[in-house]
């Protein structure tokens, strides 16, 4: 069945829908009265600005402005340009064309250091922290009033008190930032930002890592903030943070600002069609009926590797995308690369077509014989060679693949035309296309292949509705042509309404195997903090 | 103190290696620990480990720099028309010779920072430039330095040989302070991530620049110690030097990407280089053989080094970051 | 997809011939005899033992490594080659070239799996290998030019001529030409550059990225290995450490020739025409009769302003 997108898109295991709109009518009563006193202080303006990368147009012509007191948030496809735009208010690119003003005077921002002199802190999408540093060090990196001299240690303490609020006092300050897990790094980057004292905050997708209640207290931080006085851009592409949080929202679209209202002002559906500039009904192609009886096309058994996985047992048919759930680091990613040869000394085996199996490398896997592909999670160091053009990066995979000719366009073109890739060339460098057609060109490379078997890491992490239900669509037709897909995901609506059937991982075993009706979001939930479903439902 | 060892494992090896390569030395050399013995190779150390400084600065914000010998040939060739003299004269050669090295890494700094060359290219060419320069000033090895001076730079302080005062000086006077500093800090995070320091508000021109000019001015430290210990100016000291001083750093523990290791590391290792040298002339090999069992050495502690890669159980981590 | 045009030599790869005519016309008016066929013979002679070098630092390079056993590779291959050849005996010197390239392959095959297998940076790790193979040059030479003499083949083949053409310049085009086939032709081109950008996402598109650093260093072994034996059929003999002078001017060379340093970026028609650039350079400069002094200067600066147009140029468009 269709699911017509009639609530929010909740991506992300851990927040009920029911939490959310208590949390939002708590802020608006808690708000109400500092809503009405609002004065009109714009911190920072911008005047018809424009960025171009070359040929491609990021931001054309905005206005844009960001008021004190005020929660804004920024809304918009992938390549529609918020990123582009916090990093012209933070000072990491320069405009090619228009005016910047803070505090009403015309203010060119040459670094993110004059930026953060003015109080524009950015915590940034891509993290600014340096790995081989310890906390500390990261945190009084660059920080305001620091020079070539004495570091400021102040600011260290106050990142503490923040990091204490936020769940992260247990991150030790003498630590390696490259030995802590993404969301430390995270609370590390969100409190870095706030000892900064900042006047406006910018957020890009600051809290993507973090589970729901850590991200509550971000949020009434960033409220007691904004109570202060403190102005707030926010982007996420979790819509429900959006109408938690905003005062305003702001949607971008290919680079343009096309409306900018209060929150609540319109519905969920109407701001997606805004953002999208068309209207999308079904986010996710209809499922046909489960086949648990397809034919069988590859199997681990009782899989195992370093003490991170445990007796994994997976079956892969035939037209079936399975699905792969858990927390993140529970195994599950493992299981990729196990089937893609990456890992050494594994336990247990692999089977295809009957057919023991050995992979050695990602070359073993790819040979016709055995078929199989897999789209890792990173687009930018993984998937992709930013610097190549999208002909170089789709062909990459197919030269010297047995009866293939690499440099034939029909081979990618079929996937390509499906997915809508929207680019000026094929020789245009993949690093100039948005988030999304990225996806879309690191998908046609492996799918040119026609592989068996379809492994994919979170496809959909980070990517804008439309190309969503563009790759939905397209793994849907794929699985109806024969091939298996195994999907690793953190959007348990893909395995709800995408998937065949969906393991869950818990440290390194699979805790549950749900199919046909079981595959709720009750029971993924329970499953995925490996507790019994009943006992999740009433907590 | 195990926090601390953990944190600074690579420099700890280091130093653990060149105290058992030093207690060999002392064992096996003919006149046993002595305060000559100690000088002679405290001297020849302390001008390695000098240009192995000035490389890691180089090292540290992910570059390389192959103009560290050439700059000690210039250097080595200015103090030997300078440092003749004595009192104020010889005072202000001294300062004349260091602005000399500071002036090459400026150089150098310029054009990485605002020509946007990559610096191992830069100072391939500022190389050639450096070296024509020590030709025009000394065609054939010559000139001379104030033998009273060299000797008190050279010989011993209470049977302490001078070199290791002043490497302890650089040390604890020099490094241990900076590393505290917002520079110190800054060298380390641009060679870790370049984007995340600019980011985080690092004026990265600023620093590059900064470690550049460092790099230049212990490169001119280099030659001029070069010349107390030579007492003569020669053009052509640059090739040894400059390659020495890159496997002095990475035996120090100092990574080539950038971002990890210490001052200390490019020491210990400038000292573990030499000791083996010294080491071999000792050893009873046939000295034919020397250089080869010294290559030899060599590469296999660099090997060992790479080897626990072996051990990885994820194709993928071999890949670093 | 009907968009993606063949690739043009674009202007970073032109630019050094552009360099090389420009200094060619400046010299020839102050030494009209540089315009003589004589003159520019002597010169693509020499820039053949040059070019054949930066041919494999080319393929090295562009992998985002650096190769410095260059010297040594040179230095060793020629004093095999001529002490093959110096004993007289016929089948040894029928050895003496196939020998010399063996060791620069073999050699090269060191150099890869310190750099694929044990994961040391190149620039260390070659550093080490060609200091061991000097430590072997001294060990078996006693320390003094070894004795022996280059055999018919080699010196035909570096100072001869093929119809009227240096022999070494004929070799080293076919080389060049047959490598860019290669390149071009089997995919291995591609996976160099890749791999240069991106070894890790190259890996993950299932190339056997550790077979590929193993050629590339046994490809520019063997350049080298042959650019010894070029030298030593130069020379009719070898000598100690004839090789040190080609290692900068390699990566000079390469670089002018538009490659990135970095890796990923260049072609091998780029580094042909920075080879010609740097030997007419050096040429150039040595019969202007400057000192050695002055011709290092000019030559650094040079090239520093090269590159400077180089990344002006990349800033402009």
């Amino acid at each position: 069945m269709a699911r017509t997108l009639t609530t929010p898109d909740v991506s992300g295991l851990t927040v009920q829908p029911g939490a959310l709109s208590c949390s939002r009518a708590d802020f608006f009563l808690s708000n109400r009265g500092f809503t009405v006193n609002q004065t009109d202080d714009v911190i920072v303006r911008l005047e018809g600005v424009s960025k171009h990368y070359g040929a491609t147009t990021a931001l054309d012509g905005v206005d844009f402005a960001c008021k004190a007191g005020e929660i804004h948030a920024v809304l918009g496809e992938n390549g529609a340009g918020k990123s582009t735009l916090m990093k012209l208010i933070s000072g990491v690119i320069q405009p090619s064309d228009g005016r910047i003003f803070v505090d009403g005077e015309e203010t060119p921002l040459p670094t993110p250091r004059a930026a953060v002199e003015r109080g524009l802190v950015c915590m940034f999408q891509e993290l600014s922290l340096v790995p081989d540093l310890s906390v500390r060090e990261n945190l009084m990196l660059g920080a305001p009033g620091s020079g070539l001299g004495r570091l400021p240690g102040a600011i260290v303490r106050r990142a503490q008190e923040v990091l204490a609020q936020i769940d992260g006092g247990g991150i030790g300050m003498g630590a390696r930032v490259a030995d802590l897990s993404l969301a430390e790094r995270q609370q590390v980057e969100i409190a870095k930002a706030f000892a900064r004292n900042p006047r406006l905050l910018i957020l890009d997708e600051a809290t993507s890592a973090l589970n729901a209640s850590v991200v509550d207290k971000v949020f009434t931080l960033i409220r007691a903030e904004c109570a202060r006085g403190v102005g707030v851009l926010f982007i996420s592409h979790r819509f429900h943070e959006i109408e938690a949080l905003a005062d305003r929202i702001s949607i971008f679209r290919n680079g343009a600002l096309v409306d900018s209202f209060a929150n609540g002002a319109h519905d969920y559906p109407a701001i997606i069609s805004r953002m999208v500039g068309q209207k999308i009904t079904d986010l996710f192609p209809a499922k046909p009926r489960a086949r648990p009886e397809a034919q069988e096309v590859l199997r681990i058994d009782d899989f195992g590797w370093n003490g991170e996985l445990t007796d994994v047992s997976i079956t892969l048919r035939k037209g079936c995308i399975t699905g792969l759930g858990g927390l993140d680091g529970q195994g599950q990613a493992a299981v990729l690369q196990g089937l893609f040869g990456l890992l050494k000394k594994t336990e247990g085996g692999i089977v295809l077509a009957g057919q023991p199996i050995t992979l050695n490398s990602p070359g073993d896997a790819k040979n016709p014989d055995i078929g199989i592909a897999l789209v890792p999670e990173d687009r930018k160091t993984e998937a992709l060679i930013l610097q190549q053009s999208i002909a170089a990066n789709m062909e990459l995979a197919a030269v010297g693949v047995r009866g293939i000719n690499a440099e034939d366009p029909a081979l990618y073109q079929p996937y390509t035309d499906a997915l809508e890739l929207k680019c000026e060339s094929l020789d245009q460098p993949v690093s100039q296309l948005s988030g999304g057609n990225q996806q879309k060109v690191a998908l046609t490379k492996w799918l040119a292949l026609e592989p068996r078997c379809l492994l994919l890491a979170d496809p959909t992490r980070g990517i804008d509705v439309k190309t969503k239900t563009q790759i939905y669509a397209l793994l849907r037709r794929l699985a109806d042509q024969g091939t298996a897909i195994l999907l690793l995901s953190t959007d348990y609506e893909e395995f709800i309404h995408l998937c065949d059937e969906t393991h869950i991982f818990y440290d390194g075993r699979v805790v549950r195997h749900l199919t046909g009706d079981a595959v709720t979001a009750e029971n993924i939930l329970a499953a995925t903090l490996n507790i019994p479903a009943q006992q999740a439902a009433h907590g | 103190m195990a926090d601390l060892l953990r944190a600074n494992r690579r420099e700890a090896i280091a130093l653990a290696v060149l105290l058992a390569l030093l207690t060999v030395y002392l064992v096996t050399h003919p006149r046993g620990m002595s305060t000559y013995v100690m000088t002679i190779w405290a001297n020849q150390c302390l001008i390695l480990a000098l240009a192995a400084i000035a490389q890691f600065f180089a090292v540290i914000v992910r570059g390389i720099d192959l103009s560290v010998g050439a700059v000690m040939a210039l250097t080595n060739t200015v103090a030997s028309y300078v440092l003749a003299g004595s009192g104020i004269g010889l005072a202000g050669g001294v300062v004349l010779v260091l602005l000399v090295g500071l002036a090459c890494g400026l150089v150098n700094g310029i054009l990485v920072v605002y020509g946007r060359i990559q610096p191992i290219v830069v100072t391939l060419a500022t190389a050639s430039v450096f070296v024509g320069l020590a030709l025009l000033l000394r065609p054939t090895p010559g000139g001379q330095i104030n033998y009273d001076f060299a000797d008190a730079m050279t010989l011993d302080v209470l049977g302490v040989p001078t070199a290791l005062i002043i490497t302890a000086l650089v040390i604890f006077g020099f490094w241990m302070p900076l590393r505290r500093t917002g520079l110190g800090l800054g060298l380390y995070a641009i060679g870790s991530s370049e984007q995340a320091a600019f980011q985080s508000g690092i004026q990265v021109p600023v620093i590059r620049m900064a470690s550049f000019a460092l790099g230049g001015l212990f490169a001119g430290l280099a030659g001029l110690y070069f010349s107390f210990v030579t007492t003569t100016g020669d053009a052509g000291i640059a090739p040894n030097f400059t390659l020495n001083a890159i496997a002095a750093v990475v035996l120090g523990g100092v990574a080539l990407r950038g971002g990890v290791g210490s001052l200390i590391g490019a020491v210990a290792g400038a000292f573990i280089l030499k000791t083996i040298g010294a080491l071999m002339f000792f050893s009873g090999l046939p000295p034919l053989a020397q250089p080869f069992v010294e290559g030899l050495i060599l590469a296999a502690a660099i090997a060992i080094g790479g080897a626990d890669i072996l051990r990885v159980r994820n194709r993928l981590e071999v890949f670093g970051r | 997809m009907s968009t993606r045009s063949k690739r043009l030599p674009d202007p970073d790869t032109l630019m050094p011939f552009a360099g090389a005519i420009v200094m060619i016309l400046g010299g020839s008016l102050f030494f009209p005899q540089i315009l003589g066929l004589g003159y520019l013979g002597q010169q693509l002679q020499i820039a053949s033992f040059l070019g054949v070098i930066a041919m494999g630092a080319t393929v090295v390079i562009l992998l985002g490594h650096i190769d410095l056993s260059v010297p040594w590779i040179v230095g060793g291959a020629a004093i095999l080659s001529t002490s093959l050849a110096g004993t007289g005996d016929p089948v040894l010197t029928a050895l003496a070239i196939p020998a010399a390239l063996v060791f620069g392959a073999i050699i090269g095959l060191i150099n890869g799996f310190g750099v694929a297998i044990l994961r040391i940076p190149s620039m260390v790790w070659t550093l080490a290998v060609n200091s061991m193979l000097l430590g072997l040059a001294v060990l078996n030479t006693g320390g003094f030019n070894p004795k022996g003499e280059a055999s018919a083949t080699m010196i035909w083949m570096a100072s001869g001529t093929v119809g009227g053409i240096p022999t070494a310049f004929a070799l080293w085009m076919l080389l060049t030409a047959l490598l860019a086939l290669f390149l071009g032709r089997t995919g291995f081109g591609r996976y160099l550059s890749s791999i240069g950008y991106n070894e890790k996402a190259t890996f993950l598109s299932g190339v056997s990225t550790p077979s590929v650093i193993f050629a590339a260093f046994a490809i520019a072994g063997l350049c080298s290995a042959f650019g010894g034996v070029l030298l030593a059929g130069y020379a009719n003999q070898a000598y100690q450490s004839m090789g040190d002078p080609y290692l900068l001017p390699t990566i000079a060379a390469v670089v002018i020739g538009g490659t990135s340093i970095l890796g990923g970026r260049g072609r091998l028609l780029g580094t042909v025409g920075g080879v010609l650039f740097i030997t007419l350079l050096t040429s150039i400069l040595s019969v202007m009769q400057i000192s050695n002094a002055w011709r290092s200067i000019i030559f650094g600066v040079i090239i520093i302003v090269m590159l400077l147009i180089q990344t002006l140029r990349r800033k402009e468009s």
